[in-house]
């Protein structure tokens, strides 16, 4: 089995309201997978059906090979967007419950604790209530909580709202460290930021029907517009402008330089980049010439727009 | 260790470490006793003394007038009755007695008056109304040529026997003494209901608020969840309850373990001699109570008592778990304990003026089956002796609507904790149960 996760046709309604219609998902191990969509597009309800929070009507959804079973809450680690922690127990005590709520014992909690709490630099606080913590610190703890318990996956809804620059990177370079060693991870977000930069797959959702699907990279090819970003340096900018209009689209951009250069994004059509660039280099000095690829917030809202 | 025991034992330690919790289990004794102290001390306290002026023009009422602790009767028959007004309006006596001059006994039962500022006690006036109808009586006795010496003799004291067809003695007052431990039992349950499914509530909301609650969820069933919350409320309720129970017994051990000592250190021949009549006396009585209560069904109403108190609460706090899913905060809650606070208030008042008139009547009967309401009623009937097939039906109909009523609760708790933002309406509720 090659994926971790796989949703086939799920449909989830709340009266006469359709959170979910026939979505499928495959996320392949090791991956990690951007959920994205704009609020309340069905993020969160598919979510609570893989964690086993709510079930499907319809559909199912298999876990590294087989159906979705209770046992399986402790494969998974899930940050809700909706988060918190017992505000009058002690840090200590309460992750220990929340691991053993995940099938572990109270020795193997203790010493992944005790892991976790060196590494985050947070071996202090094994006696503080949640109240008298922060809300950085708070944020600490609760993704301690998370992945405790070893899961094979990850599920963070909104992982870094709240947390402030310094330790949302830290945050998300444990994810990244724990993604090399195995772990897969399901981000749902609208941060696009953070897809762009960390996410292999993504998946979009909007009004409750999965629009797109992928690779980031296949995705993107998907929309690429066949554009490039283009810098020349020339003398006759009138005579280059007429050439490049009779055979491209043309339209001003901007892009960081440090030449005082004539700056376009030319739409090829159907023309390949060498015929361009045999039109540019004939009329002067081609500083800058770059494929414009769409970003990951290009897509989301040319296609949640559409 | 399973998952719901786990919970339970987050939600009982939770409980009783609880400041609240601590202060209340030790501090509600003293403040019983306190309270109980004080009473006692208020009723110990004689009332001010009052004084009654007697006007009494006839001269033949007012020597019948014994003054005691309580009130001051004074022949003012000889001062003018301006006068006596007067200083009822400047508040130099109590009231006035006004008893006008007239030979014809009729007529002068029907013209006395009393003046007072306030208005007095109904105790008071029937006590003054007494004093004069013996006088007025006894001289009628006499105009009609009786003789009250032997019309006094004549008297006939009647005290009935109550008896059972079982051929038992029955006592008078022993009702009274029954609806006592039965009200106890079912006020118990009544109070452990209304704190402990308050607790039940809030602590639900706690995790709603604290947005704990989805983190919690994805490792249980919400179903665990509820249930290891309403068990380890109960528990933490249990221990409270042994608390006290044993710090009121370890109380009265002390207590008598005093008075015993202080009863032998004063007892003088006379003391000794009044407790030998007191015995003679009332001894047979007490002895008649004391059997007469240890006849009472006591295995049925302890075992019915624990039954009742599980199913009574499991039932309620069912109710008050989905409560607090439903809502955002205490607030909010109010609306929807009413319809929940109602039964339980229902069942009291049923016990106290239904169940003690008429036992077994059809009220106190049907109100002794409804699940809502028959903990309650029913521990104030078994007392008096209820078929053992009545508590089968009344125990069998409350646990079988505790399923239905956990059902129902736990669909409601389910989706409420989910729910933030918006109190919602019965409606939406009833929606929820499709969901």
């Amino acid at each position: 089995m090659n994926n971790i996760l796989e949703v086939k046709n799920v449909v989830k309604q709340y009266g006469d309201y359709t959170a979910l219609n026939e979505v499928s998902l495959t996320v392949p191990k090791g991956s990690i997978y951007g959920l994205l969509g704009p609020n309340g597009a069905g993020k969160t309800s598919l979510i609570r059906i893989i964690n086993q929070i709510t079930m499907p009507d319809s559909g199912e959804v298999i876990l590294d090979g087989e159906p979705l079973k209770p046992e399986h809450v402790a494969f998974i680690g899930y940050m809700p967007e909706e988060r918190g922690l017992y505000k009058t127990m002690k840090v200590g005590e309460q992750c220990l419950y929340l691991a053993q709520l995940k099938g572990l014992s109270k020795q193997e909690a203790k010493t992944q604790l005790d892991y976790w709490f060196d590494r985050l630099e947070i071996q202090g606080w094994w006696n503080k209530k949640m109240q008298e913590l922060s809300k950085g610190m708070a944020q600490k703890v609760q993704f301690v909580v998370t992945v405790l318990h070893k899961p094979k996956l990850l599920i963070l809804d909104e992982p870094f709202s709240g947390f402030d620059p310094v330790n949302a990177n830290l945050i998300k370079d444990e994810i990244i460290e724990l993604n090399k060693q195995g772990t897969s991870v399901i981000f749902s977000t609208h941060r696009m930021e953070s897809v762009e930069e960390m996410c292999d797959y993504i998946a979009l959702i909007h009004k409750s029907n999965k629009l797109i699907e992928g690779k980031l990279t296949d995705v993107k090819k998907q929309f690429r517009t066949n554009s490039y970003e283009v810098g020349i340096l020339s003398n006759n900018i009138e005579g280059l402008m007429y050439d490049l209009s009779q055979k491209f689209t043309l339209s001003q951009t901007d892009f960081k330089s440090l030449n005082d250069e004539l700056k376009l994004e030319i739409n090829l059509g159907t023309a390949t980049p060498n015929e361009l660039l045999n039109t540019l280099i004939q009329r002067g000095q081609v500083t800058h010439f770059v494929e414009k690829i769409p970003s990951v917030n290009d897509i989301f809202i040319k296609t949640v727009t559409e | 260790m399973s998952k719901l025991l786990l919970i339970i034992k987050r939600e009982f330690i939770a409980k009783v470490r609880n400041k609240s919790f601590i202060v209340m289990t030790f501090l509600s004794p003293l403040l019983f006793v306190g309270i109980g102290v004080f009473v006692g001390y208020l009723s110990q306290m004689k009332a001010d003394l009052k004084t009654i002026a007697i006007h009494d023009e006839t001269g033949r009422f007012v020597n019948d007038f014994k003054s005691d602790d309580e009130y001051k009767y004074l022949n003012l028959s000889n001062v003018g009755l301006k006068v006596l007004k007067d200083s009822i309006i400047s508040e130099s006596y109590e009231g006035l007695l006004i008893i006008p001059k007239s030979t014809d006994n009729t007529s002068l039962q029907k013209n006395i008056q009393y003046v007072s500022n306030d208005s007095p006690g109904v105790m008071f006036v029937e006590d003054i109304e007494d004093v004069i109808a013996k006088r007025i009586t006894d001289e009628n006795y006499q105009k009609q040529g009786l003789d009250t010496l032997k019309i006094n003799q004549s008297k006939a004291d009647v005290s009935i026997k109550l008896n059972k067809a079982s051929g038992e003695t029955a006592l008078k007052g022993l009702n009274e003494i029954k609806i006592g431990i039965g009200g106890a039992f079912g006020y118990l349950i009544m109070m452990f209901i209304v704190i402990y499914g308050n607790m039940v509530m809030r602590s639900v909301i706690e995790e709603k608020t604290s947005r704990i609650i989805e983190v919690i969820i994805s490792s249980v069933k919400p179903f665990q969840l509820m249930m290891g919350k309403i068990i380890g409320t109960s528990l933490a309720g249990i221990l409270q309850f042994m608390i006290w129970a044993l710090l009121g017994m370890t109380a009265m051990f002390i207590m008598s373990s005093i008075f015993g000592v202080q009863m032998g250190a004063t007892s003088s021949a006379q003391t000794q001699e009044a407790m030998q009549m007191a015995q003679k006396g009332m001894g047979s009585d007490i002895q008649m109570y004391i059997k007469e209560l240890w006849n009472l069904p006591i295995a049925t109403i302890l075992i019915s008592f624990i039954f009742y108190f599980i199913g009574g609460y499991f039932l309620y706090s069912s109710f008050y778990a989905s409560i607090g899913a439903a809502v955002d905060n205490e607030t909010d809650s109010q609306q929807f304990l009413l319809p929940i606070i109602m039964p339980l208030i229902l069942g009291v008042y049923i016990g106290f003026f239904t169940v003690i008139n008429d036992p077994h009547g059809t009220v106190a009967t049907v109100f002794s089956m409804i699940p809502l309401t028959s903990p309650i009623v029913m521990m104030m009937r078994i007392p008096f002796g209820v078929p053992w097939w009545q508590i089968a039906i009344s125990m069998t109909l409350l646990f079988g609507t505790f399923l239905g009523v956990v059902w129902f609760a736990s669909k409601i708790y389910r989706v409420g904790i989910l729910m933030y933002g918006k109190k919602p309406t019965w409606k939406e509720l009833y929606k929820w149960l499709k969901y």
